[in-house]
């Protein structure tokens, strides 16, 4: 109901963008707004999957971004035909397919390999572990030259628009809340709850684990996917820690096991960086760079007052299960 | 043949916490393993279900060696358990504890529950049914939607041992599952433990530290002292062996 009522609203939303209809209501600066969320949204609730519901605190989520961003970059710059060669729409949307689907592919490859070293560990060895392969990943694309190294990666097209991002974003929570809730969901949380009893209950933790960090890099892949055909340029510092550590801080906001919780979480913190990259440039431009102490700070705040965050644990009802149980 | 256990051993570092453990426990045979604090009486389960593995020996369900394998594996061969400090799923509710313990039978597979399709639907049904069912058996039904943590401790208890039973076990193991209780809940506790030995085909072996509920349950029981069985028997006959006596008061003179 909710997601058709999304959908209902971005496709003409974009189309009068596009058409550059009504440019003072709906300009192209708040579609981008909405389409950074969007994809902020598929970040956040992924890693919500592997934070939240698995209890495991992974710290490289911005590293499997990276992997999908590149792969769906070379997709679309080298292996495919433009999409002005092919039809309009149907064009698009073949390219589309293929370069998120490499992306999300690719990731899932690389989180399923890190993941069969990394859930060797867990705590705080596993966090660090994460960031290692962050790092890795980082400096890895930095060397290598046909993907710009570290110039950065140019001329991505423009396939992503707002439209796309809203049924990938909606996607990905209508997945993992059916994933969450089956299952797989019930055992990722009975690890979380007590490793040991899930175990002799006949878990495979090893093997229940990886799923989630497999499941979770994919989408971490889509999104990069998204942002390069979204960006049309993109470098490796993008994907740093840097970038993982704003991930955490929307989840956190948000709140823990709850989907609900991590869209709330996104467009919170998305909202209020720009509210507050406006206000500095309009009314102290000598303070806008101390808007980046921000976002620490919320995540210091949020640890020392509010650890479940704004929605820990709950859910909207459409994002609940329709048994209720 | 339930569960055959010969020569069983482990030692951590200089201390040998078993040695030379026995048992056979018949198919729906009801058997108890008492001794002091320290004993090595939740060793002998950690090592039946593969938390530690032995030094030497063998434990054997049915004409299957399990002795070696991990524990997820040993679970799913049909040996389930409940702990002295009981690990329930907390923040899950007192149904998901449940239905958890049915994954390995959830009969779908990832794409299944992520498309949601009719297979999905079904099974997920069958497993709430059942879930739902093996509740109401356990009196455990009207508390279904609550947390799991928030459960009274005698509930608690009571949640632990159906999910290890939801688990379709051909042995359950149950570690000290009278702990921290009162009286009445010990009553309870024995009346459920006889309706599940009743009701379900399965072998029952059983730790506990307190003798009347040993003595009430099982008509065999060993007595573990210092990692070694220093007696056998019916409960009544082991009671008497001075070899217990002097385990069991020497145990109070050093807590007096």
């Amino acid at each position: 109901m909710v997601c058709a009522l999304i959908l209902a609203l971005a496709l003409p939303l974009q189309l009068s963008v596009d058409a550059g209809l009504f440019p003072d209501v709906l300009n192209p600066y708040y579609l981008h707004l909405l389409t950074i969320i969007g994809m902020n949204i598929i970040l956040v609730a992924s890693l919500n999957l592997l934070n939240g519901y698995l209890g495991e605190f992974a710290l490289g989520h911005a590293g499997f971004m990276a992997v999908g961003a590149y792969t769906a970059a070379l997709l679309a710059t080298k292996a495919l035909p433009s999409a002005a060669a092919l039809p309009p729409v149907l064009g698009t949307f073949v390219i589309l397919v293929v370069t998120l689907g490499g992306a999300m592919l690719m990731a899932a490859g690389i989180g399923y390999l890190i993941g069969l070293v990394t859930f060797k560990t867990v705590g705080d060895y596993l966090a660090i572990i994460t960031l290692g392969f962050n790092m890795i990943i980082v400096n890895a694309i930095q060397n290598m030259d046909f993907v710009g190294g570290p110039r950065g990666f140019t001329g991505i097209p423009k396939n992503t628009n707002f439209l796309a991002v809203a049924v990938c974003a909606l996607l990905t929570l209508g997945l993992l809340r059916n994933l969450i809730q089956s299952s797989f969901g019930r055992v990722w949380v009975s690890i979380r709850e007590n490793a040991i009893a899930a175990e002799l209950m006949g878990v495979s933790i090893a093997r229940a684990k990886n799923w989630a960090f497999t499941i979770a890099a994919a989408f971490a892949g889509l999104a990069g996917g998204l942002w390069a055909q979204n960006q049309q340029f993109i470098t490796p510092r993008s994907f740093d820690y840097i970038k993982t550590t704003e991930i955490l801080v929307m989840l956190y906001l948000g709140g823990m096991a709850s989907l609900s919780g991590s869209i709330l979480g996104v467009v919170a913190y998305t909202l209020l960086m720009e509210l507050l990259r406006n206000l500095l440039s309009a009314f102290a431009p000598q303070l806008a760079e101390w808007r980046m102490l921000i976002s620490p700070l919320i995540l210091i705040v949020i640890m020392l007052t509010r650890q479940t965050g704004l929605l820990g644990n709950r859910e909207w009802r459409w994002l609940r299960s329709r048994q209720g149980a | 043949m339930g569960l055959r256990i010969t020569d069983l051993t482990k030692s951590f570092g200089g201390l040998t916490a078993v040695s030379g453990f026995h048992l056979e426990l018949g198919d729906r045979d009801l058997q108890g393993i008492i001794g002091p604090n320290g004993a090595g009486k939740t060793t002998v389960f950690n090592l039946i279900t593969g938390v530690y593995a032995p030094d030497c020996g063998q434990i054997q369900l049915g004409e299957h060696t399990v002795s070696g394998l991990p524990s997820d594996a040993i679970a799913r061969a049909g040996i389930a358990r409940t702990f002295q400090n009981i690990r329930l799923f907390a923040q899950m509710t007192v149904l998901d504890n449940i239905t958890m313990a049915l994954h390995a039978r959830a009969g779908y597979g990832l794409w299944e529950a992520a498309f949601r399709t009719g297979n999905f639907h079904r099974q997920e049904a069958r497993l709430l049914a059942e879930s739902r069912e093996h509740l109401a058996r356990f009196g455990l039904l009207d508390r279904q939607r609550e947390a799991a943590g928030s459960l009274p401790y005698g509930e608690q208890r009571r949640l632990e041992i159906a999910r290890a039973l939801a688990t379709g076990p051909k042995v359950l193991l149950l570690d000290e599952p009278a702990a921290g209780m009162n009286p009445r809940e010990v009553e309870e506790l024995i009346q459920l433990i006889q309706q599940v030995h009743r009701d379900f085909s399965l072998a029952i072996l059983l730790i506990e530290h307190q003798l009347p509920v040993v003595m009430e349950l099982c008509r065999e029981v060993q007595v573990l002292d210092f990692g070694q069985t220093i007696a056998s028997g019916a409960p009544q006959e082991v009671v008497r062996n001075p070899l217990v006596i002097e385990a069991y008061l020497g145990e109070e003179e050093a807590m007096a």
